[in-house]
């Protein structure tokens, strides 16, 4: 995407980052963000994503390596001379401050006027839909409401760069696809770069322009989120990006992006080979419950197919999603629209499943 | 939360029964609370009196109550909350007079209650004018006297003899001593001022005297650390501290003799106080025959002098003195260590009662007046 | 946090209320009929009732001592019942005089002291009175000892005098049987309440004597006399009246009596128990010796002639003064109002001042040096937070007077750090630094016994604020101080309040700790409080010192939260 790192408007160059001195918390870490890029760090607790977040914000330093910032390395610069705007997790407004207290904090702390102060003011409340806000206190506003403001005052200077840290984790679920719109939104509009953390997929696939998963101090798969949900690298970011139906086997037939796999159960069944290169190699293979189709119709004639016992079928509204017993494996999920035609299967029906191999990932075992 | 309570219960009852079990014993065993010093100076009481009695009274028990700095107050208290738990106190003499005048003292009949001398002498002529106030029972003199730094003396100076001395500080220099309160500090003052002994109480009688007093300690005010505990003078004077200072003799005495301390005597001018017992008023009579019959014990003559053995206060009985020995651990004689050595006591005042007992408040609101300018 | 939800709620209940109270026009009915308000108040009640029963140790704990103990104090120092308690006719008697011109009170008010005092010497409370009345003037202590001690002789001369008229004067029966009779039983009851005013019990119980009327009408004062004896005589002395000789005061009574004409005159008819002596008295009064109290009494004590001490008397003869209070700000009542005291005697004023200013004094080094110990109290990892804590609580594992007594050691003259000093040459051996027996040992040691009560509740608050804080407001672009002070120090303030009451309100009523290293310029007005509790036996004056310690504190508390505000203080999250 960059050529150099120089390039990026913010770029970590083999950042390591290691707490006791014992064991890294972030393994060689390189990363290239673009100006006006919204990227997402995504992953589980522990896997170093918040810790990379407060490394770019200066709260942390880099064990070894750089990061740059604008082509700029900013190892050591202070925080507050970095000027990057920040969301924290619990939002951290000034509970002895007033609304608007708290977003002329970071204009007062740059010398500027108070008309000029106020009038930034009211355009970053009004741009959060706050305008009449500014002489609550923190405490007197709600959860989203805070939320706002903690966003407002994280923009108020107009921070070319901002970091959310799980900006959204405290709110109720409706409000927080609210609020995920509501930044995106935002964030583009202004044009600013944005650096987010999240261990919520849904948030980081539906808000980013490319999202980073991170497992165990690395990035394990750096794209946008279609190619994150559709072409997951490995077996890690297919589990952990969305729901995912697993089998493992081993490769007995692989011809360009074609492999046959043989489960464990003895069942064959077609794959793209994306992270194996050999016959013979142990394979998990990853297959999204949407994409299990039941109306061998829709299959090329030398498809494989297995056989499957209904389980469970469960009503959710906008899909049925119907729990299977296949080649051995109780967890085998099929959904499927609630379209007029669709059936409803009853437990312990047997059907016959098969799928397109493309949508079927030999991913490492 | 169970457990708790019951735990909280029992040991309520624990305590209650305790109560009740200390109560009951009181009575029972004949165990009576006194009221001392603590200190050596108890310990010279354990060992001349009652020590002594115990042996010849197995069932009386013991306790002692280390409150004679607050013994008024606390009487006061106990008189007012109706609950009188001491049997017998040990006061300085200007104190028995005020819980005698309080009402909180019984009155003592010295003749009746007290044993005679050896030789048929009647106890109130064998205490003679020691007998002061009507409640009070003498058991020894002690004097209010200077020890000083015997290292600190300056090159070519005599040691410290006279009263004057510690208003000196040309010949003197270094840090004093006083008790931070008016009384002794006031007559030696007028004494150094060119009052005669003789006059010392007239003088200071006037609001002019007092501020003549006042105007003499003044001119040594810099040099002065005032004490409130009698074992502070001693505590200074071994840490180097201070070059002279007041305290009571017995105590200079152990920090000479017992603990080898570089400390010289300076008599010249010592005040004389007393220190005896009061019997609590309003105790219940089998309690009040104990007392009596323990003080008539431990007031004649052969007790006060066998505690002059432990400490070196007088004996308060004429008829005591050709009995003072020597010391109990230590052998050497005792008599040269008496305030009322004949040696020792060439200049003296006796503490004077009556006059502290009108003047007392007055002077000392002026005297704190004067401390806290 | 909890302190913005709580608030929260009470704006969401007073919002339903109001709601409740507006959506109807009649009472809101509960299921069964009865008004809504009512059953809710029922259903409440229990519930308050069973509150309060568990709260009940605890109140009656704090009533028992806190109320009370305060309520004593508060009564103790305006209280003064001892002088109409003690010398109930001379007051009455002082009424008339007002002491602006110098004469003393005429005789009336000489014999009124003389019965008195007389009770008040058999009772042995004249003394107490003496004590009481010399902390306002010197000498009136051993005016009424020595007064009480000779008030015998001023009464044995009417004795000789009526012995000498008649012999059946000596014996107590005589007395017995003529004030027997009935009719008296008012005087009686009278008396019993002036000696139980006086001694501060009952004095119930029967006294085998009943008075006659008549006789009471004939010889008032004697009749008066003869009743304090009897009650005397039969409830303090459990004797019985009709054995024993009556005291002095009755045989001048008697005299005072017969010296007046109409009592001779009306005794002429009277012919019953006593009619004899009592003629023969009346036919030696040409031999009655003068009566004259004023002389008598000046005899005894020349004080008694000194109008100032009269002065005295009738400045704090009211059942309650403010005589201790005035006091206890340097001033003292005259009869013409209230005075300045000599400026020789003033001290208490500077006291208080001096008190407060060091206790803000001691207030501020425990927050500079607390703050920053609690501060990395909170923010080190917990294992080095728990040994540092350890540290910071050392100190209260130690007694008092243990920990005082071992800065003495350190901050002598020839103590630990002038030693040190002199060794590392930073001062003169001969001009060591007097760190004690002033008020910088007193400020140092205070500090140091009173430093973990302002970290600890700095560090229960500091603790609840997230480090987050600091971090969002450097990422805003402040510097580290800016931080600190604009977002951190903000927030830490009730911690602030919390721990300056704390050390403050306990630094005024320390007097140990002062006593011990404070010398004479760093004791506190506590210090003057002990001294008149244990040594003057003034507690009057201490109460009222107390009280207006107590005033001060509330004041100051007030004061804070009208600054501060009360609810800024906090004891943890």
């Amino acid at each position: 995407m960059f050529d150099t790192a120089k390039d990026a408007f913010v770029a970590f160059e083999h950042v390591q980052k290691s707490y006791d001195g014992e064991t890294l918390v972030v393994k060689d870490l390189n990363l290239q963000i673009g100006q006006g890029e919204f990227l997402t760090m995504l992953g589980p607790s522990g896997s170093g994503k918040t810790t990379c977040l407060m490394m770019l914000a200066g709260f942390e330093t880099a064990t070894h390596g750089e990061i740059l910032l604008q082509g700029r390395p900013i190892n050591n610069i202070p925080p507050h001379k970095r000027g990057i705007g920040m969301v924290f997790q619990n939002y951290a407004l000034f509970p002895h401050m007033s609304v608007a207290e708290n977003l002329a904090f970071p204009l007062e702390v740059r010398g500027m006027g108070k008309s000029e102060r106020e009038g930034k003011i009211k355009r970053a409340l009004d741009m959060v839909q706050m305008g009449d806000f500014g002489g609550r206190r923190p405490a007197q506003l709600s959860g989203g409401q805070q939320q706002r403001i903690a966003l407002a005052r994280a923009l108020v200077f107009e921070p070319e760069l901002v970091l959310m840290d799980e900006p959204l984790g405290a709110l109720d679920k409706q409000l927080r696809e609210h609020m995920q719109f509501e930044i995106t939104n935002l964030a583009h509009r202004l044009g600013i770069t944005t650096v987010y953390v999240t261990h919520d997929q849904t948030e980081a696939l539906t808000m980013s322009d490319r999202v980073a998963v991170f497992d165990d101090g690395r990035i394990q798969q750096l794209d946008p989120p279609d190619v994150l949900y559709e072409q997951p690298q490995n077996s890690f970011v297919a589990q952990f990006i969305g729901e995912n139906n697993t089998l493992s086997g081993v490769v007995t037939k692989i011809s360009g992006d074609r492999c046959v796999v043989k489960l464990d159960s003895g069942d064959e069944i077609d794959a793209r080979p994306v992270n194996v290169s050999a016959v013979g190699d142990r394979t998990t293979v990853s297959i999204r419950p949407e994409r299990v189709e039941m109306d061998k119709r829709r299959l090329s004639p030398d498809a494989h197919t297995l056989k499957g016992e209904v389980l469970e079928f469960i009503y959710m509204g906008d899909i049925f999603r119907t729990r299977l017993r296949v080649a051995g494996s109780e967890d085998f999920i099929i959904k499927t629209r609630n379209a007029p035609d669709q059936k409803r299967l009853t437990p312990g029906t047997q059907i016959e499943i098969g799928w397109l191999p493309e949508d079927c990932r030999a991913l490492d075992a | 939360m169970k457990l708790s309570k019951i735990l909280l219960a029992t040991s309520a009852v624990g305590v209650a029964t305790a109560g009740l079990a200390y109560a009951g014993g009181h009575m029972a065993t004949g165990s009576f609370t006194l009221v001392s010093w603590g200190g050596a100076y108890q310990a010279s009481q354990t060992n001349a009196y009652t020590n002594p009695y115990s042996a010849n009274n197995p069932g009386v028990e013991f306790v002692w109550d280390e409150s004679s700095a607050e013994a008024v107050a606390k009487l006061r208290a106990m008189n007012e909350a109706g609950n009188l738990t001491w049997d017998l106190v040990d006061v300085v003499a200007s104190d028995a007079l005020r819980l005698c005048d309080e009402g909180l003292a019984m009155e003592i009949d010295a003749d009746e209650m007290l044993a005679p001398a050896p030789d048929g002498t009647s106890a109130s002529d064998d205490f003679g004018d020691l007998l002061v106030g009507d409640c009070f029972i003498p058991q020894i003199v002690y004097s209010t006297t200077f020890g000083y730094r015997t290292d600190m003396v300056p090159d070519g100076v005599e040691p410290p003899n006279d009263i004057c001395d510690v208003f000196d500080l040309e010949t003197y220099p270094g840090m004093r001593s006083l008790e931070s309160r008016p009384i002794n500090n006031m007559e030696w003052a007028l004494l150094c001022d060119g009052v005669a002994k003789a006059d010392v109480y007239d003088v200071l009688a006037t609001d002019e005297g007092q501020e003549q007093a006042l105007a003499k300690l003044d001119t040594i005010r810099d040099s002065v650390i005032w004490w409130n505990a009698g074992a502070d003078t001693p505590q200074l004077l071994a840490d180097g501290e201070i070059f002279i200072g007041s305290t009571y003799n017995g105590r200079l005495f152990s920090a000479i003799v017992e603990q080898n301390q570089p400390i010289g005597m300076m008599w010249d001018a010592q005040v004389f106080d007393l220190d005896g017992w009061i019997v609590p008023a309003g105790l219940p009579e089998d309690r009040l025959a104990r007392v009596m019959d323990f003080v008539n014990f431990a007031t004649d003559t052969q007790r006060l002098a066998d505690q002059a053995a432990y400490i070196s206060y007088g004996p308060a009985r004429l008829s005591s003195a050709p009995l003072v020995g020597n010391h109990a651990e230590l052998g050497i004689e005792m008599a040269p260590h008496m305030p009322t050595d004949p040696n020792n006591a060439k200049n003296t005042f006796l503490y004077n009662y009556e006059f502290w007992a009108d003047y007392r408040d007055d002077i000392d609101a002026k005297f704190q007046a004067w401390l806290a300018q | 946090m909890a302190r913005a939800n709580s608030r929260l709620l009470k704006t969401n209940t007073s919002d339903g209320d109001r709601m409740s109270d507006t959506t109807n026009s009649g009472p809101m009915l509960a299921a069964d009929g009865t008004p809504l308000k009512t059953s809710l108040a029922r259903a409440l009640r229990r519930q308050k009732l069973r509150a309060l029963m568990l709260i009940a140790p605890l109140l009656a704990f704090v009533v028992l001592t806190f109320v009370v103990p305060i309520g004593s104090m508060l009564f103790r120092s305006v209280e003064n019942q001892i002088v109409s308690g003690t010398l109930p006719e001379t007051v009455e008697a002082l009424d008339a005089w007002h002491g602006q011109d110098d004469t003393l009170p005429d005789e009336t008010v000489f014999q009124a002291l003389f019965f008195d005092l007389f009770r008040a010497a058999e009772a042995k409370e004249h003394t107490k009175l003496g004590s009481r009345l010399n902390y306002e003037r010197t000498g009136l202590s051993s005016m009424f000892r020595t007064t009480g001690r000779g008030i015998d002789d001023i009464g044995e001369v009417f004795q000789d005098w009526l012995e000498d008229a008649d012999p059946a004067f000596k014996d107590g029966i005589t007395w017995y049987e003529m004030l027997s009779g009935t009719g008296g039983e008012d005087l009686i009851q009278e008396r019993r309440a002036l000696w139980a005013n006086m001694v501060g019990e009952g004095f119930a119980g029967d006294i085998g004597f009943t008075l006659s009327g008549e006789i009471a009408a004939l010889l008032p004062q004697t009749a008066a006399a003869y009743s304090d004896w009897a009650i005397y005589t039969a409830v303090a002395d459990e004797d019985v009246v009709s054995e024993e000789d009556p005291w002095e005061a009755v045989y001048a009574a008697l005299a005072l009596d017969l010296a007046r004409p109409e009592t001779a005159f009306a005794l002429t008819s009277y012919t019953g128990v006593g009619a004899r002596p009592l003629a023969n008295a009346i036919a030696a009064l040409p031999s009655l010796p003068q009566i004259d109290f004023r002389a008598a009494f000046i005899e005894e004590n020349d004080g008694w002639g000194n109008i100032e001490n009269w002065q005295t008397i009738k400045i704090y003869s009211p059942d309650y003064t403010t005589g201790y209070f005035l006091n206890a700000i340097d001033m003292e009542k005259g009869l013409e109002g209230v005075n300045a005291r000599p400026e020789n005697q003033q001290l208490y004023i500077k006291l208080f001042v001096r008190t407060m200013i060091m206790s803000l004094i001691i207030t501020g080094s425990c927050i500079f040096l607390g703050y920053p110990v609690a501060w990395l109290l909170a923010n080190l990892p917990v294992r080095s937070a728990n040994v540092l804590m350890i540290l910071v609580l050392l100190p209260f594992w130690t007694s008092l007077l243990v920990r005082t007594s071992a800065w003495k050691v350190l901050l002598q003259q020839q103590g630990v750090i002038n030693d040190i000093l002199v060794w590392l040459g930073f001062v003169d051996d001969a001009n060591r630094l007097i760190l004690m027996n002033n008020s910088t040992g007193t400020i140092i040691a205070m500090t140091h016994i009173l430093l973990p009560f302002m970290i600890l509740p700095l560090y229960s608050v500091m603790k609840t604020i997230p480090p987050s804080y600091l971090r969002a407001a450097k990422s805003l672009g402040a510097t580290n101080w800016t931080a600190f002070w604009r977002v951190y120090f903000p927030q830490s303030v009730p911690g602030i309040g919390a721990g300056s009451i704390l050390v403050f309100i306990l630094a005024i009523g320390y007097y140990i700790t002062p006593e011990i290293v404070g010398g004479t310029d760093g004791v506190f007005i506590s210090n003057r409080i002990a001294y008149h509790i244990s040594s003057s036996l003034n507690w009057g004056l201490a109460a009222a010192l107390g009280s207006i310690l107590l005033a001060l504190v509330l004041a100051l508390y007030w004061l804070y939260d009208r600054i501060v505000g009360i609810d800024n203080v906090k004891l943890g999250g």
